[in-house]
């Protein structure tokens, strides 16, 4: 790893990084030392848990919705996964979740806003579905009450998670008050082994620069390996800056993103793709554009990568010794999880499987489980819940037969939603159990009061789901292969 | 909403000297189904505070008894990592916290504190560890200096947005000042967004 440091660049026609040309393209009034900038928001979505406030400070105030049209409403994280009864009845986990439903329902029909509700083709998991949309575009401001909207940066757009009051601002004025972040560049080169990922890559790059590593900054992910990721395993890379503090992540558009983007509903289309392409075309970070930081990652050496700990950063290879812990944080999340430092990690019995989340929820992780359950057992004493990230995914994935190879394996084929990356819908991990998750955050108590989370791969968390304890997914694909 | 003005907060300190204490913890989300922001303070820290039969803990340090009507949290860096949940400071405000003192606090959860007059303060680490070494001692928060005064007189600086400064002092309405830039907003609009 290096860093450089960046001198002040004031002059106008200075090479720009992609982020400088996505915050000048959005400023409505500058910011100044006593003002921070008014910034222009393109895209606002919206869910269920983090606007009912921010609705009823709009009614106190007597506002309207600025821009009902660049507004997006969806159904996520206290939704069933569970299939409607005879009659079509959901069962909510608690009456509160139920409520909350109704109100973003009630609030999204009074202000004109479009909501992805239930029996929508387009309803699921608020990072997934902007994407598959096209509501997600490149050179856009996206922002979102939830702190992984990053996961849109995949496309070249500045996205960024914003808090309920934000939401309230966006709301009523489609603008935010903003001071400009510092930047990162992540330079990730040489090519990913066989069985490694993209959450592989992304594991190992937090644990490389730290949580903490990305606050204050915009990470952008520049460099040969991130070039060769499909769409999706940007997003799963993109996804995940936050739990390095970031503020945002970014990619640079290029043909992936356009030949995504030209499969998609909403895209524009005829003249008007042609004109946004040309404007696309431009965004990236200008030769010589400096950087406050650079950090260079080897591809070559990233390994199948999980959790040890308690939080995104504490991370070791597989088939790596986990470390022994150099203080009472490291020690207490050790405790937490019940491992011992200096050990392996592989041989663990593995409780619960979980694989979903905006994270790793999309179609080409159901077909890597797929791969990997296809004629194989799930273990006796595993659960294991596969969630689609969306209705379009869980649709796709069926059309290819992946329900019907995730349930004759023994695992829950689940209706879409946030299910247990954040366990408030009643898709729970017990006190004391063990699972392995696609999703996002190992933090104490996220999947459930006592729950002990270990961070992987849609690969991985489907070999341990078969073997019932923590495996190297690499033995076990080219064991299966053979 | 208008936060009343806060111009300095005097209390005794609390500690948490944990690093990276993540929203989760501050918030569990099964107690974001709410679709009101008051009456969380009973679930700030909840899994840390209350035990599985709902008696409190008497080990957590916000239980202790000299710990109670403390305003000041002292906590280890990478405070409020995790989620964009205001529901956090909204909990840390109705517990009756008014300041967070840390070597590092995190971006989402700084910005939505501020917008809830709860103060996030970032102060260099060895005074922080410092701070976490002797809980309970009495600090003194000047917002408009932008100090901290401990004790025996000594005072430190910490680094706080203008804007942000302006906003607790006067309590400003944040929507309201977005809501006059309008003509701006209007202009930007039909500039670019005629397409
Ligand atoms: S899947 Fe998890 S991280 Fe993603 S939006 Fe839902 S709760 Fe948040």
């Amino acid at each position: 790893m290096t860093s450089d440091p960046t001198p002040d660049i004031a002059t106008p026609d200075a090479p720009r990084t992609l982020f400088e040309k996505l915050w000048d393209a959005h400023v409505v009034v500058p910011e100044t030392a006593d003002a921070p900038a008014v910034l222009y928001i393109d895209l606002h979505l919206i869910h269920e848990v983090t606007t009912p406030q921010a609705f009823a400070e709009l009614e106190a105030r007597g506002l309207p919705v600025r821009r009902p049209d660049r507004t997006k409403g969806t159904l996520d994280h206290s939704t069933p996964t569970t299939q409607p009864d005879a009659d079509g009845v959901l069962s909510y986990y608690t009456a509160d979740a139920e409520h909350q439903v109704r109100t973003l329902r009630a609030n999204c029909a009074r202000h004109g806003v479009e909501l992805f509700d239930f029996g929508s083709d387009h309803r699921g998991i608020v990072h997934v579905i902007g994407p598959e949309l096209g509501l997600t575009l490149p050179g856009s401001t996206i922002v979102c009450g939830d702190s992984h909207t990053a996961t849109h940066g995949a496309f070249g757009a500045l996205a960024f998670g914003i808090g309920t009051s934000e939401v309230g601002h966006v709301l009523a004025t489609q603008c935010l008050l903003q001071r400009k972040a510092k930047t990162l560049a992540i330079e990730v080169d040489g090519a990913l082994g066989p069985g490694v990922t993209a959450k592989d890559l992304i594991l190992h790059v937090i644990g490389a620069i730290g949580v903490d590593g990305g606050t204050g900054h915009v990470i952008e992910y520049r460099g040969s390996a991130i070039r060769a990721l499909s769409m999706e395993e940007r997003m799963t890379v993109c996804n995940m800056s936050i739990e390095a503090g970031a503020r945002a992540g970014l990619i640079a558009p290029d043909d992936v993103t356009f030949a995504w983007l030209a499969n998609t509903p909403r895209a524009p289309k005829g003249d008007a793709w042609d004109a946004a392409l040309a404007q696309w075309r431009t965004l990236r970070s200008d030769d010589g554009a400096r950087f406050d930081r650079v950090v260079r990652i080897d591809a070559r050496e990233i390994r199948p990568t999980v959790t040890w700990g308690t939080h995104p950063g504490q991370v070791a290879a597989i088939d790596a010794r986990i470390p022994v812990a150099d203080g009472a944080d490291a020690q207490r999340a050790l405790d937490y999880m019940r491992f011992d430092g200096g050990k392996s990690l592989l041989g663990q019995p593995v409780d619960v499987v979980f694989v979903g989340s905006c994270t790793n929820g999309r179609l080409s992780d159901m077909r890597q489980v797929a791969a990997v359950l296809r004629d194989q057992t799930v273990h006796p004493r595993v659960r294991m819940l596969v969630v689609p990230g969306s209705v379009q995914v869980k649709r796709e994935a069926e059309a290819e037969g992946i329900d019907r190879i995730v349930r004759a394996a023994g695992a829950e084929w689940r209706e879409p939603g946030c299910s247990m990356c954040i366990a408030m819908n009643g898709d729970l991990v017990g006190p004391g159990q063990l699972a392995v998750s696609t999703s996002n955050r190992n933090f104490e108590g996220r999947q459930g009061r006592e729950a002990r989370t270990v961070l992987a791969s849609p690969y991985t968390a489907a070999a341990c789901a078969i073997a019932g304890q923590l495996v190297d997914p690499r033995d076990f694909l080219q064991e299966h292969a053979a | 909403m208008s936060a009343e003005p806060l111009t300095h907060v005097r209390s005794r300190t609390v500690c948490l000297p944990e690093r990276n204490i993540d929203t989760d913890r501050i918030i569990p989300a099964r107690f974001l189904t709410t679709t009101s922001r008051e009456g969380l303070g009973k679930h700030a820290f909840n899994d840390w505070r209350w035990r599985d039969d709902g008696t409190p803990d008497p080990d957590f340090p916000l239980n202790r008894p000299e710990a109670q009507g403390a305003r000041i949290l002292v906590a280890g860096r990478n405070f409020g990592c995790g989620s964009s949940r205001e529901h956090a400071p909204w909990a840390l405000r109705d517990f009756g916290l008014r300041a967070v003192i840390s070597a590092e606090i995190a971006d989402i959860f700084r910005s939505n504190a501020l917008k809830n007059g709860l103060l996030p303060v970032v102060l260099d680490a060895a005074v922080v560890d410092e701070l976490l070494a002797t809980p309970g001692i009495e600090l003194e928060i000047d917002v408009a200096a932008a100090t901290v005064a401990l004790p025996d007189g000594r005072r430190f600086a910490f680094p706080i947005d203008g804007f942000a400064r302006t906003c607790l002092l006067e309590g400003v309405d944040q929507l309201g000042y977005l809501l006059k830039q309008t003509p701006h907003i209007q202009r930007y609009e039909d500039a670019f967004h005629a397409r």
